[in-house]
């Protein structure tokens, strides 16, 4: 279970401190399947760093499967079974795919092992085994060999940052059904910050981030009834609560 | 042969045991084995160090292991080494040097090779450079490629200077006739305050002649690196260089590649790109669990690879 009180990030600008997430606070169960949602620079891909350790945020609590995470750094975390999924995933010249993928499992993989997490993001296998992670690859490409990775690496926690982004329509229905898989075979925690529909229909819980603030959370079927209606998301989110 | 220099063969050249094939190896100045097959022959040049080899026409799937590794502290040495390699054989070459420098004087080699491809031939040569030992004593190698290619002729060279070399001046220089394909890849690391500079010109001369030159080097440390490829263009042609470079620590890096055409129809391009490791691709590899040390050490085994 993750669970954070109080968190707060910051940052400083010509204008002075801009608060990026505020007081935060956050359960969410093992074996779970949440949608993180929100109108753009609501700090959705904040919160998840925050979880990663990827930016400084400060929490009055911050526990991972019992252990306060607070403290620690971004390795550390991975070790106890998080993993994040960049938004835009870093290139790395000279290493190659399944370089990239061994590193995620730990371990040396059999080229059948990574043709199985390959394909899994509808690559080709034979077409980016003995490919390197470079330019030569497009963003969409680089976005799926990026979630493979995540699937390599079979943390307990996986952490998905908008990984419909780039991504063709073909390529995106086979996306879809690899998290419905992975949330039905495994138990893992499944939390993916999204947008598009069918995304969000196959998950558990929806958390609705705006203005650096959790405005909704609950069940999928008590609050995607509420996204659709809204027009104006953010703005009408806050009516809503009020 | 001792343990210090098996570990030089076997870091320079892949040795673990005597080679297949045609093979000269030279340690300390002086000939420790040689082999010559009834295509490649190897003989000792009688007016000055070094060795001619004779790739005889036709030649193919065949290698040439010519290693040279020196273990005494305070030697140095200038060896000429030339390759005919005739027309349409298809070779593999091996060289490479390894010095273990455990005293407190410089020890240096110096090799120049000079590569002469007949019609058609293809070579692949592969340089190996390594250093070692605990001696305050420098390890020095410079060493200088020459290759004339005539029509059709391949060549690819892969130069690899990984660690312990506190000094080298690299000299490359080709020349292209027609239909002529250059393929050179260069990696390179240095630490400490070790100086590298390579010097390097392709001359694209006959039409429809290939150059493609990759240099991807790290420096660390206090360390300088100089680069410095060049390709003209004299006819129709197509010339690529490319180089990188991730610089750490306070070391010094500079990257000057210059294309040059003389010919309307010549088409040349180059690209320069030197920069620390990007922090988002260490944070990617700390979600994978590794450390910052073993983050940074994975990108640069890849980047070198």
């Amino acid at each position: 279970m993750l669970s954070i009180r109080g968190l707060n990030y910051e940052v400083e600008t010509e204008h002075g401190t801009l608060g990026i997430l505020k007081n935060i606070d956050l359960d969410i169960e093992t074996g779970r399947f949440v949608v993180i949602t929100g109108p753009n620079g609501g700090g959705k891909t904040s919160l998840a760093k925050a979880i990663m350790g990827l930016v400084p945020a400060t929490a009055e609590s911050m526990t991972y499967n019992g252990t306060d995470i607070a403290g620690l750094d971004v390795t550390e975390r991975a070790k106890l079974g998080i993993s994040y999924g960049f938004q835009q995933p870093p290139r790395f010249k000279g290493m190659l795919v399944t370089d990239l993928l061994s590193i995620a499992a730990g371990r040396e993989l059999t080229d059948g092992e990574c043709c199985a997490f390959l394909t899994q993001v509808g690559l080709c296998t034979s077409d980016y085994q003995g490919r390197e992670i470079d330019a030569g690859l497009s963003g969409g490409e680089l976005k799926r060999i990026e979630i493979a990775s995540l699937l390599a690496r079979n943390a307990s926690l996986m952490i998905f940052d908008e990984p419909e982004a780039g991504i063709d329509l073909w390529s995106f229905a086979r996306l879809t059904e690899t998290f419905r898989e992975l949330h039905e075979n495994s138990e893992s925690t499944l939390i993916i910050i999204s947008h598009q529909e069918r995304i969000i229909r196959l998950s558990d819980e929806i958390i609705l981030i705006s203005g650096g603030e959790v405005t909704m959370s609950g069940p999928t079927e008590e609050i995607f009834p509420k996204i659709m209606n809204a027009t104006v998301p953010g703005c009408a989110f806050l009516e809503d609560r009020k | 042969m001792n343990e210090i220099e098996k570990n030089l063969l076997a870091q320079v050249a892949d040795l673990h045991e005597i080679p297949i094939g045609a093979y000269n190896i030279r340690r300390d100045g002086e000939a420790a084995g040689r082999n010559s097959t009834a295509n490649i022959e190897i003989t000792s040049k009688t007016d000055k160090p070094g060795i001619d080899i004779r790739i005889k026409p036709g030649t193919k799937n065949e290698s040439v292991h010519i290693p040279v590794i020196i273990t005494q502290s305070g030697y140095g040495e200038t060896v000429y080494n030339d390759f005919f390699v005739g027309k349409d054989a298809d070779v593999l070459i091996v060289a490479g040097c390894g010095i273990h420098n455990s005293g407190c004087d410089t020890s240096q080699h110096d090799g120049i090779h000079a590569f002469y491809l007949e019609e058609g031939a293809r070579v692949r040569y592969v340089e190996k450079h390594y250093g070692e030992g605990d001696g305050t004593g420098g390890r020095i190698m410079n060493p200088t490629t020459l290759i004339y290619m005539q029509k059709n002729s391949y060549i690819e060279l892969e130069t690899v200077q990984i660690r312990g070399v506190d000094s080298t001046l690299r000299i490359t220089h080709v020349e292209a006739d027609e239909g002529c394909e250059v393929v050179i890849t260069e990696r390179l690391m240095t630490h400490g305050k070790q100086i590298a500079d390579s010097e390097m010109e392709v001359d694209l001369n006959g039409a429809d002649s290939r150059a493609r030159i990759t240099s991807r080097s790290v420096a660390q440390d206090e360390s300088v690196q100089v680069f410095r490829p060049r390709v003209v263009g004299n006819a129709k042609c197509f010339g690529h260089v490319q180089c990188d470079t991730i610089i750490m620590g306070n070391a010094k890096v500079s990257s000057v590649p210059e294309i040059a055409a003389n010919n309307v129809e010549a088409q040349l391009v180059h690209e320069a790109a030197i920069g620390r490791i990007a922090g988002d691709q260490l944070l990617k590899l700390m979600t994978l669990g590794l450390s910052k040390e073993e983050a940074e050490e994975r990108i640069i085994s890849g980047f070198l690879k």
